[in-house]
């Protein structure tokens, strides 16, 4: 990136709160990479000292029904209504969201309360007959990418390691996916806005890696709903993280560091169903390019053990990337639980080792 | 201080206030002409030559200029007014300067801005040194340093003009004339590079415009997809990666190029500050909204203020003087009555 390049997002600086979240958890992340989450708590909680506050009663926020056109916009802000309520029971003002695709909605009915008043009372009556409940309007949102981004140089002088090769000493190389509903929706509630997002290479930077810019670098992952959620329609999902791919494949990057659920799983699991339809790889010796939460990347230079952090659950194996940076593992342990009992193995796919 | 009378004042030194000023004095009326820069021609100035015959833009400068010099119209350089009051009828006019300036009449002639594209990121403005606007290559093309050995250039039309992203709807009316002789031009000066056109329409209106046209075709090969930019990348080489969708063929389709060209539009510029009496009406384009855009197109809602060239939306050179021509006409009838 040029100088220029470097500096553009300056212009796209948003407000995030010091401290005292709501959390909202993500459906998709639960599911795919569940220790994702439970990283960013331990860091916010016991790395920078922060209280976040979550509720059993939080539920979905209905994005991938909303988007599918089963749940109308009407449902949509009244659960929004009820997830700020929660907030505003616990005595929280700001709001930590997990998900993307959450985020863009969250964004989504706060502007559209801002600019239509009468859409923000009927939520309020909606919500009110339904449940009883009322809520505040929250002081701030912020995707959990945007609270680790703020204190990346706080992580960065707790971290034992950086994104280097340990072999080498030079940075890694490494592409960012930034998922499309966090600034493309409202570039000025993305950190750096849609073109040149600054959230996770400011992270990257921040922890002695090299960020790479790349032409499909804004492309979608190939998640979209309408691609993915209809099965005839899967294969412009895999066309478009193959564009991606090949588009990043000149720069060879280390690994593909992402902010969005749907992107991280796409982009990880599609290069499996790419190797098998095309007996196409990426990577190096054809093992692929590990894709890697904000979290998972964090965690790593924090020295959190890798399976504790989730990378086994990676379609895409991670142990290149560990030894690339010298960090140790016990394979035998990859596929145990928590008291060292061992579960079976996985199938091994064909092309990618 | 003492003050300064006249009986039109007309702000905006440009080709429109030249050609004004010049038809005013041989009317007899009593007249100022007041630019902010330090030589008269305005946005002209940044041109090397004009559509649709080449001519260098300069020729077209200095002849007006000549005339104000013969007739010793007297002109104000680097002076900007501030602010304008009505007073019994008149007008005071406070520059920059300290000058205060009594006037009958007010003429503005203030013209145009271009497009500032470093707000459309996808297009890579100020961002790679490859992405220029039409004004900075007509600079290149003027002095000659343009400094590269490009195999392939584009050309974008309409950019800030007619795009909602951006809440310029209005067409700028001289960027699709103006993008045929830039290619003919930068054909000329790289006779083996591949020029290529991405417009939207092609609103080829005036004399000489459609044979331009067919010229750059039949002539200088170049090329004219209807296609619209949706993003401008580097590759690991560092050519211009465009993703473009051929609104014809209903295809996204890519470009590699050494240079991209944005065909920036016009927008309005900034009025003088009026005293709160004054009411300068406004169409939705922001530029001057005329009283009566068939029968009036010079008179503007406050009696006595008129407009001509640019100041009310966007022209041609020779649009730009006849309608000078035509408010200096204007003028002279208002004062006769008065």
């Amino acid at each position: 990136m040029n100088d220029i390049e470097k500096n553009v997002w300056r212009k796209y600086q948003k407000n995030i709160a010091d401290d005292n979240y709501f959390f909202v958890r993500s459906c998709i992340r639960q599911n795919f990479f569940p220790a994702s989450e439970q990283a960013f708590l331990k860091i916010m909680r016991n790395v920078l000292g922060k209280n976040v506050i979550e509720d059993p009663k939080h539920t979905t926020c209905a994005g991938i029904g909303y988007h599918s056109d089963v749940v109308t916009f009407d449902t949509l802000q009244t659960i929004m209504g009820r997830h700020f309520s929660l907030m505003t029971e616990a005595g929280i003002k700001n709001v930590a969201i997990s998900c993307v695709t959450s985020f863009g909605l969250y964004s989504e009915v706060l502007e559209t309360w801002k600019h239509f008043p009468k859409e923000l009372e009927k939520t309020r009556d909606y919500l009110y007959k339904a449940t009883g409940r009322t809520f505040e309007i929250p002081e701030n949102i912020a995707h959990c990418s945007d609270i680790i981004y703020k204190f990346r140089n706080e992580i960065a002088q707790k971290a034992t390691r950086k994104l280097v090769n340990a072999e080498t000493g030079e940075p890694l190389s490494i592409v960012d996916h930034i998922g499309c509903h966090y600034s493309k929706i409202f570039p000025e509630y993305g950190e750096g806005g849609a073109e040149f997002p600054q959230v996770l290479t400011g992270m990257v930077s921040a922890w002695g890696g090299n960020s790479v810019d790349y032409p499909e670098r804004r492309h979608c992952c190939g998640f979209g709903f309408r691609q993915y959620l209809v099965q005839a329609n899967r294969g412009y999902s895999v066309s478009n993280t193959y564009k991606k791919l090949v588009s990043m494949e000149p720069y060879k990057p280390d690994f593909i560091v992402s902010n969005c659920p749907g992107c991280t799983m796409f982009m990880d699991k599609w290069q499996y169903t790419i190797s098998e339809m095309e007996h196409k790889t990426f990577g190096d010796g054809n093992q692929g390019v590990p894709v890697l939460t904000y979290e998972e990347m964090a965690g790593l230079i924090l020295g959190y053990n890798p399976w504790d952090l989730g990378l086994q659950m990676h379609q895409v194996s991670v142990e290149p990337l560990l030894k690339k940076m010298g960090i140790p593992y016990d394979e035998s342990l990859k596929f145990a639980d928590k008291n060292g009992h061992k579960s079976s193995v996985p199938f091994q796919p064909s092309y990618i080792l | 201080m003492t003050t300064l009378k006249y009986q039109t004042v007309i702000i905006g030194g440009g080709v429109a206030g030249m050609a004004a000023a010049t038809e005013l004095h041989k009317s007899g009326s009593k007249v100022v002409l007041i630019e902010g820069n330090k030589k008269l021609g305005g946005q002209v100035n940044n041109w090397y030559k004009v559509f649709p015959n080449f001519r260098p833009a300069s020729e077209i400068v200095n002849s007006l200029s000549t005339n104000l010099l013969k007739d010793k119209i007297p002109v104000l350089l680097e002076t900007s007014i501030t602010h304008i009051e009505s007073n019994s009828g008149n007008y005071i006019l406070k520059s920059n300067q300290g000058q205060v300036i009594e006037a009958e009449t007010v003429l503005l002639a203030t013209g145009f801005n271009t497009f500032d594209p470093s707000g459309k990121e996808e297009y890579g403005y100020g961002i790679y040194p490859n992405v220029l606007t039409s004004v900075e290559l007509e600079q290149r093309l003027k002095t000659n340093t343009n400094g590269i050995s490009p195999k392939r250039i584009a050309l974008v039309h309409c950019v800030g003009s007619r795009d909602e992203k951006v809440n310029r709807l209005h067409c700028s009316k001289v960027c699709c004339v103006s993008a045929v002789k830039q290619a003919i031009e930068l054909k000329e000066f790289y006779p083996n590079a591949e020029i290529i056109c991405l417009y939207m329409d092609l609103r080829m209106y005036d004399n000489g415009f459609e044979e331009l046209y067919r010229d750059a075709q039949l002539q200088h090969n170049i090329k004219f997809i209807r296609g619209r930019l949706s993003e401008c990348a580097l590759n690991i080489e560092k050519d211009l990666v465009l993703k473009i969708q051929d609104t014809l063929a209903g295809l996204p389709m890519k470009l590699t190029v050494d240079q991209l060209i944005l065909m920036v539009g016009k927008e309005a510029h900034q009025l003088p500050q009026f005293d709160e009496s004054i009411i300068i009406e406004k169409a939705s384009h922001g530029f001057i909204k005329p009283a009566d855009s068939h029968l009036n197109p010079n008179t503007t809602s406050q009696p006595g203020i008129f407009c001509c060239g640019t100041t009310s939306g966007p022209k041609t050179i020779q649009e730009t003087i006849s309608d000078a021509r035509s408010a200096s006409l204007a003028v002279c009838d208002y004062l006769n009555k008065k």
